[in-house]
């Protein structure tokens, strides 16, 4: 599997960054020798195997439901410049 | 002096808590100054808290198994109206309305928090050298690092000389690794065993809260007050830790191509034991764990980091163009490289045509990765090997490390942590005026074989 330039521009695009021109001269050989590293892992026989999403097995815990108080309005909105009546206030969505 | 002997002259008045937490903070700011263990002192706060804990106790309301003793915290865990950043420009000011669960419990039992600890960005880094602030110096060779990525947390322990114990976390080896390098004992517990609410998490599925602390009582202490089963956090457990016992030890074969200095050590101290030990191997972990362990540590970190965004908190700009385009600047402004680095990785490994390749073949390896290890504790009850393959390196030794051959310094722990087994480091001496760490690791819930051996090693 090639790793180029487009590769990352479209990585990058769907995580949400802006990679710079130096960021991706940077990244590119780096990205290429870990992801062979990686592609070791081809290497094991895993067909029959299940993966472990969570190391140890954990059972689902049930909250009773019962309303409890929640965080106040401006204690909420107490770590934001972005906020118009009470509400978080966010960018164009269109 | 333990911790416990200092809680009991708070309780006995020998001791006055307003006093001692003036002279660990003056310690606190004077070490700072040279060796950058801390992100924020929180003068106010401590000063806040022992001048309320001194009332309680000249009225003789005073509990707690941590009374008066002061904490410091790891910079990725929420601290109510003390700034928590994970050691991140993005999260930089970030103030929690909340505390972690731990940080609760700690407060319940009187211990006073006095200050965040330095850290890479996220836990992203071995060294602690990935930070968007000021880089912590190991305490026994300022050129040379503290390792990470609870690099401040391990630094304090080691440097303070008053009763102190440090609340860390380790996703791949971020408690021991540290604890090794600045030569002060970390004990990383079973996934699950501690809560995890209030960590700002890097990956989900791999994340620890634990101690750290100068000798093993304190970290049976630390331990022992913030383990147990949280309504708030769905992956904590509800099961008791299992009582001690030690007849069989193996040492880890592949770790022993380490340095010979550090063999020779770990050898010696555990000939001191006296306790009969065999040697083990466990060949699909040390060949395959890095890759595993990174390439899910990297998917669930992509996820994670996926909130941070300039909205409800953290780093913000001006409002303009369209939510990818606000999203997109912020992250790429305030995120740094390493972060970036593992976004794209994770992301990669995550996508459409690359997931069955990556990220669930990595998940299918762990399975294998953790039945190598539950069939070595069939027979063995502590599994053996030096924490960290080097002596902490020097700051210009690490710049010219490329992002594979750092990640490559985390062979000898990334297995514990990828199958969620409790372990321990205990200081094992010194090579070159350096410490070296020896690491033991446990079947699931058999923590208590590490504080016994710990106990033990003293």
């Amino acid at each position: 599997m090639e790793i180029n330039k487009e590769l990352i521009q479209k990585i990058a695009q769907n995580a949400r960054l802006n990679l710079t021109e130096e960021e991706i001269k940077e990244f590119l050989p780096q990205l290429k020798e870990i992801l062979e590293a990686f592609s070791t892992l081809d290497k094991l026989n895993t067909a029959k195997t299940k993966p472990s999403f969570q190391p140890i097995e954990i059972k689902n815990i049930y909250q009773d439901d019962i309303s409890e108080p929640s965080l106040p309005q401006d204690i909420a909105l107490s770590n934001t410049k972005h906020k118009k009546n009470g509400f978080f206030q966010g960018p164009k969505a269109l | 002096m333990l911790a416990k002997d200092f809680i009991k002259k708070v309780k006995d008045k020998e001791i006055s808590v307003i006093k001692n937490t003036e002279k660990i903070l003056k310690e606190a700011k004077n070490i700072n100054k040279e060796y950058s263990y801390f992100n924020f002192i929180s003068e106010e706060y401590a000063l806040k808290q022992a001048q309320e804990i001194e009332k309680s106790i000249k009225q003789n309301k005073a509990q707690g198994s941590l009374l008066g003793l002061p904490i410091s915290v790891k910079d990725c865990i929420c601290t109510q109206s003390i700034p928590s950043s994970s050691g991140s420009k993005i999260l930089e000011n970030y103030i929690p309305p909340f505390n972690a669960t731990v940080i609760q419990k700690c407060l319940q039992e009187g211990a006073i928090i006095i200050g965040k600890t330095s850290q890479d960005e996220f836990g992203f880094g071995g060294f602690s050298t990935n930070s968007a602030f000021e880089i912590p110096k190991n305490p026994f060779d300022k050129t040379r690092a503290t390792g990470g990525s609870s690099g401040g947390s391990a630094g304090f322990t080691q440097a303070t000389s008053l009763p102190h114990i440090s609340i860390a976390e380790s996703t791949g080896g971020s408690i021991v690794n540290p604890s090794s390098f600045c030569g002060v004992y970390g004990l990383c517990p079973t996934y699950g065993l501690i809560s995890r609410y209030g960590l700002i998490d890097y990956a989900n599925s791999l994340d620890k809260i634990g101690p750290m602390a100068k000798n093993i009582e304190d970290i049976e202490l630390m331990l022992n007050t913030i383990k147990g089963q949280d309504p708030k956090d769905s992956t904590s457990l509800n099961q008791e830790l299992k009582k001690s016992k030690i007849k069989k030890i193996a040492i880890i074969k592949e770790s022993l191509g380490v340095d010979k200095q550090i063999k020779d050590l770990i050898l010696e101290k555990l000939d001191s034991l006296k306790i009969k030990y065999n040697l083990i191997s466990l060949p699909i972990t040390q060949r395959y764990g890095i890759q595993t362990y990174y390439l899910i540590a990297m998917s669930e970190a992509s996820t994670n980091l996926a909130k941070l965004a300039g909205l409800t908190h953290g780093s913000q700009l001006h409002l303009k163009g369209t939510f990818n385009e606000y999203f997109s600047e912020v992250r790429s402004k305030f995120l740094g490289k390493e972060a970036k680095r593992r976004i794209i990785l994770g992301t990669f490994a995550r996508m459409s045509g690359f997931r069955n390749a990556y990220y669930l073949k990595a998940m299918k390896v762990r399975t294998l990765i953790i039945n190598e290890y539950k069939k070595a504790f069939k027979k063995y009850d502590l599994l053996v090997s030096p924490t960290m393959p080097i002596l902490p390196p020097k700051f210009s030794e690490i710049e010219k490390l490329t992002p594979l051959q750092n990640y490559m310094m985390d062979i000898l722990t990334v297995g514990p942590n990828l199958a969620g087994l409790p372990h321990s480091n205990i200081p094992a001496g010194f090579i070159n005026k350096l410490p070296v760490g020896i690491l033991f690791i446990a079947d699931h819930l058999c923590e208590n074989n590490l504080i016994e051996i710990g106990k033990k090693l003293k």
